[in-house]
């Protein structure tokens, strides 16, 4: 067990603090500090320094490294978080981000002298635009959500300058929440479209959604089930003839690459998570990226400023009438799409079509193994995660939430639970291409061990976990009496 | 390859066990006729020595702040990174970690962000600090609406100092929900108060300043404040978080919300990104906050613990009704800022800030007196960052010191044509005395 | 009248965390939302019996929103409303009576 070991270690950083002690290292000044003070109103001056810790470097180092124990990660543990790809992030990625020729690069340097910085982007974009069929990319948004932002606003104008007032976009009942979020963020009202019990999109009741007053319908490829959606060009080809537009989440793009593509499917818009199907790392929930894919006819509306090829020459093209502004406050998570040109490069045409085969068939084995132990939420096949659901642990008292505690005790973390909505106590499985067998029979097997135990130890389910370095949380007084920042003990 | 571990062994056992006879057929649901029938049309994969030359080769082409003396601000700063962060938020549990929604395996990532929350509340004098958001332009954008939807009203107003890029994001989030913006000039480099007087009025929800400002001159936040809550409008304001060691935090001024670029905290230039977006705001708006929060808990055995909390507010539970659509944010660049605030500490922060103020108010004096070349904003007070008015256009002039691996600031031009003969230099602690001379007269050269 | 939750809401519900409710003074119309009530991992909207005024809401539950919990039929209640309507009580179940329903609806 992972932390059996480990002293406990309680303290916040505030709580080594001690008056005089100090970690940083500053040059002395050169210049007089007291006449530029004085050249400030008194007003707009700090009265009271802000209470930040004295510390010394070791405490600093030895604090943040004891805090690192204390989290699982992907280099440490086995991380099946379905919808979430949490694959390997490449160490040389991590070095490439960190050549000063990009990671020290200031954002406004004159484009004549970040010609490889904007080199980079521009050939990411045309990569991603092959891997999904799209004829144009935006790399400024910050992640997925931002990157939804930027095609839900490129389908408003796009339907605005046709001079047509769509007023609805449609989300199926299995989406993620980011879906009906932006559309509604975007001035759109959302409607939910109704799923089949296997997570597929029920086309009756889309096509009873469809209408003049329908701008777009988002959905995610393969589906929140993991399941490829088998009517999917019905489903673009009924959208577009009442007039709407078709936008695919990518999320689960690891599951297609070199396979099919979102452009021939179909769709006028996909963003990617680069920190799902391209490895940037997850870093404890940020940062991402999340570029945008359009085809040719909302390429006008793309967020400025374009990357732009002049010759062997490249810049940022401002002058884009038709764009919907800016997303962020710069060009994008620059740091992250050198991440991800490098995975590419890495990679290869063979080598990513090899990831997806990998992922589908991984996720299958996982399904497979444990079918027999937990309801499956939707027949296989699936793609590159399985949804199971603990249903019938939940007779004996167990939960989704329940079996998740355990695993961590078994030195895995957890599947997504609770989520797609539309399955009752899901557990998503997304074992990733970069898991090997022994891996996944491991995980398996802690799988069967916790069905078992739902049916005759219940009490080390409900106990668990017990290894962590707490124990289950008080989440209700967590939000009842919000603590949200320390103060000092009075 | 060195990434896919199952041998071709591995997958014909498997696919045994599924009862499949090839990867093929499990990808039965993908209908044919979609199938790409041909390999995707990328480069040739490249060994990991190949993949390095490549990327140096790139990276060789860029002007970065090591091998350039560097005045560029404009809303990323050269500011010196302490080595333990990299070394610290590259151990793989920190860096491999998802969002901490399994709190018991995530205390680390959940312990450093109710530090940062701690070290943010306190920097700018609010309340409560969310856990990040993508960058200072989309953490204003987000505290605008939070601001619409507080008050009701449907007008926001924006002081001309606001950073005219995370002024256009606004627009761009504003422009779903139909908020109307509406702009008041600074002639003088600083808000002009009586034009904002007849600007904010009841249908005013925000009142938006950033100090100190885009042309890098300081405003008066206090007068701002009372402007605003006469009107009964909020007062937001952007505040680069590093320089709050020295000026004054902008709660004790009368801010109702404090947004930030939090990049200069120890987070890399990166050529614009990933940066950090700081939001702060009173008590009363911590339901309306969008993002992700830490709250303190005890566990079963009474032990202190730490989860995200008041997740109602999120996207992932309240759907269209969230207070915004964002999941993922930029935790790793909040613990760079946590670590980066940790190290420097109480007295470390004053001291860069009062380094960069000094080497400013130096750089100042020594390049308005090159013949020719005055500031600007001659009336206004300014921190770290000043316009310079120059004699020949600042673009030639930038190009001719680059020759000498100078980047001797931003022309304004692109951001406002007034400022056509504008040049915005920065200076942080980091640049010296001597670097500050050797700009003054390549800078006497070229305007000679 | 005075409005709440149902024992067995509060139960699908979990632990609650938060009841945001009207002003006193304020209008409330029978089948819409009146307010919210959260729980740790679900928001549900609050919808009035009835259509009339607010004139009275329990100051407890911003401090102890557990007591909707606790005493859902007693201590947790949410508001008083004056009924516009004094007929539309007809049309409203006793607790005996919904819970007659939920075993119907169960089977």
């Amino acid at each position: 067990m992972p932390y059996d070991n480990q002293p406990e270690y309680d303290r916040l950083v505030f709580e080594l603090s001690s008056p005089g002690r100090e970690a940083f290292s500053l040059p002395e000044p050169d210049v007089p500090v007291e006449g530029a003070r004085a050249r400030i109103p008194a007003g707009y001056l700090r009265r009271e320094p802000a209470a930040l810790p004295e510390v010394s470097e070791l405490d600093v180092v030895r604090h943040y490294s004891r805090l690192s124990q204390m989290n699982y990660g992907i280099d440490t543990h086995f991380y099946p978080l379905g919808s979430c790809t949490m694959k390997y992030n490449p160490r040389i990625n991590e070095d490439m981000a960190r050549l000063p020729g990009f990671g020290r690069l200031h954002p406004l340097t004159p484009a004549p002298h970040a010609q490889g910085a904007l080199a980079l982007m521009h050939r990411l974009a045309g990569m991603l635009a092959e891997i999904s069929g799209m004829d144009a990319v935006s790399l400024q948004p910050a992640a997925g959500a931002q990157g939804e932002m930027a095609g839900v606003l490129m389908i408003r104008a796009y339907h605005a300058a046709r001079g047509e007032r769509r007023t609805k976009v449609l989300v199926p009942d299995s989406a993620h929440g980011t879906n009906p979020a932006t559309t509604a963020l975007a001035g759109y009202e959302v409607i939910e479209v109704k799923s089949t019990p296997s997570g597929e999109v029920e086309v009756d009741d889309l096509e009873r959604h469809l209408g003049p007053d329908v701008a777009a319908f988002m959905i995610t490829v393969p589906n929140t089930l993991g399941n490829f959606e088998p009517r999917i060009v019905e489903i673009t080809e009924r959208c577009h003839a009442h007039g709407a537009q078709v936008y695919m989440d990518g999320a689960n793009l690891n599951a297609i690459l070199g396979i099919t593509r979102p452009g021939d499917l179909g769709f006028d818009v996909c963003h990617f998570n680069l920190h799902k199907t391209f490895t940037t790392p997850h870093g404890g929930g940020g940062p991402g990226a999340g570029p945008v894919g359009v085809k040719a006819h909302l390429e006008p509306f793309l967020p400025v400023p374009v990357v732009t090829k002049d010759g062997e020459r490249y810049g940022l093209d401002w002058k884009r009438p038709k764009s919907i502004g800016k997303l962020h406050g710069f060009w994008g998570n620059v740091g992250m799409l050198v991440r991800a040109y490098a995975y590419i490069r890495t990679m290869g045409a063979e080598g990513l079509r090899a990831v997806s085969d990998n992922a589908v068939l991984n996720a299958n084995y996982v399904m497979k193994r444990l079918e027999g132990h937990y309801d499956v939420a939707a027949a296989g096949p699936c793609m590159h995660e399985c949804v199971l659901s603990a249903r019938r642990q939940k007779k004996h008292g167990v939960s989704a939430m329940d079996v998740a505690k355990r695993l961590l005790d078994l030195g895995f973390y957890a599947p997504s639970t609770y989520f797609p909505l539309i399955v009752e106590e899901a557990l998503m499985v997304e074992p990733t291409e970069t898991e090997s067998k022994e891996t996944l029979d491991a995980f398996c097997d802690a799988m069967i061990r916790i069905a078992r135990e739902a049916e005759t130890d219940v009490s080390v389910i409900h106990a668990a976990p017990t290894t962590t370095p707490v124990r289950r949380l008080d989440q209700a007084r967590a939000a009842r009496e919000p603590s949200l920042r320390w103060r000092p003990e009075a | 390859m060195r990434y896919l571990p199952n041998t071709a062994d591995n997958q014909r056992v498997m696919l045994e066990t599924i009862g499949a006879g090839s990867i093929e057929d499990l990808l039965v649901k993908v209908p044919a006729k979609v199938r790409l029938s041909r390999p995707l049309a990328l480069p040739p994969a490249l060994a990991e020595s190949d993949l390095v030359a490549e990327l140096r080769g790139l990276a060789g082409r860029n002007a970065d702040a090591d091998g350039w003396v560097s005045f560029l601000g404009g809303g990323a700063y050269d500011h010196y990174v302490p080595s333990p962060i990299d070394h610290l938020i590259s151990r793989g549990e920190f860096l491999t970690a998802y969002t901490p929604y399994q709190p018991e395996a995530s205390q680390g990532t959940l312990r450093s962000i109710y530090e940062y929350q701690t070290m943010i509340a306190e920097l700018t004098g609010m309340d409560v600090a969310n856990a990040s958001m993508y960058d200072g332009a989309s953490s204003l954008a987000e505290a605008v609406l939070m601001a619409v939807s507080a008050t009701g009203r449907r007008e926001v107003v924006l002081a001309g100092g606001v950073h005219p890029l995370h002024r256009r994001v606004t627009a761009t989030y504003c422009s779903g929900p139909a908020v109307r913006l509406r702009d008041v000039p600074a002639p003088a480099g600083v808000l002009d108060l009586e034009a904002a007087q007849r600007a904010v009025n009841g249908k005013t929800a925000a009142l938006v300043v950033q100090t100190p400002n885009f042309y890098g001159c300081l405003e008066d936040v206090a007068a701002a404040a009372d402007l605003a809550h006469a009107a009964g409008a909020v007062l937001v304001v952007s505040a680069d978080p590093v320089n709050l060691g020295v000026l004054e935090a902008p709660g004790r001024l009368g801010a109702d919300i404090v947004v930030g670029e939090g990049q200069g905290l120890g987070v890399p230039l990166s050529f614009g990104g990933p940066y950090l977006g700081v939001l702060a705001a009173k008590r009363e708006f911590v339901r309306r906050l969008p993002g992700r929060l830490v709250g303190a808990t005890v566990d079963l055995d009474g032990r202190r613990g730490f989860v995200l909390t008041l997740q109602t507010r999120e996207q992932h539970i309240r759907r269209a009704r969230a207070t915004s659509n964002i999941c993922t944010n930029v935790a790793l660049c909040a613990l760079m800022a946590t670590i980066y605030m940790a190290t420097l500490g109480k007295r470390g922060l004053v001291r860069v800030g009062e380094l960069a103020m000094a080497k400013a108010r130096y750089a100042a004096d020594r390049l308005a007196a090159v013949p020719g070349v005055a500031l600007r904003f001659p009336e206004a007070p300014f921190f770290k960052e000043f316009a310079l008015r120059l004699p020949r256009p600042p673009d030639r002039v930038v190009a001719r010191l680059a020759r000498e691996r100078i980047l001797a600031g931003l022309p304004l031009k692109t951001f406002d044509r007034r400022l056509a003969d504008c040049l915005l230099v920065a200076v942080t602690e980091k640049r010296t005395k001597d670097e500050i001379d050797a700009l003054a007269a390549a800078l006497a050269k070229a305007v000679a | 009248m005075r409005v709440g939750i149902t024992a067995f809401a509060q139960e699908q519900l979990g632990d609650v965390v938060f009841v945001e409710l009207p002003k006193v003074g304020a209008r409330v119309t029978a089948h819409q939302a009146f307010g919210v009530v959260e729980s740790v991992k679900a928001v549900s909207d609050l919808f009035a019996p009835v259509t009339g005024e607010v004139v009275e809401v329990n100051p407890e539950l911003a401090s102890k929103p557990e007591i909707v919990n606790q005493d859902p039929y007693g201590k947790g209640w949410m508001l008083v409303v004056q009924p516009a309507d004094p007929g539309e009580w007809d049309g409203l179940l006793t607790s005996q009576q919904y819970e007659e329903f939920l075993a119907q609806d169960a089977h």
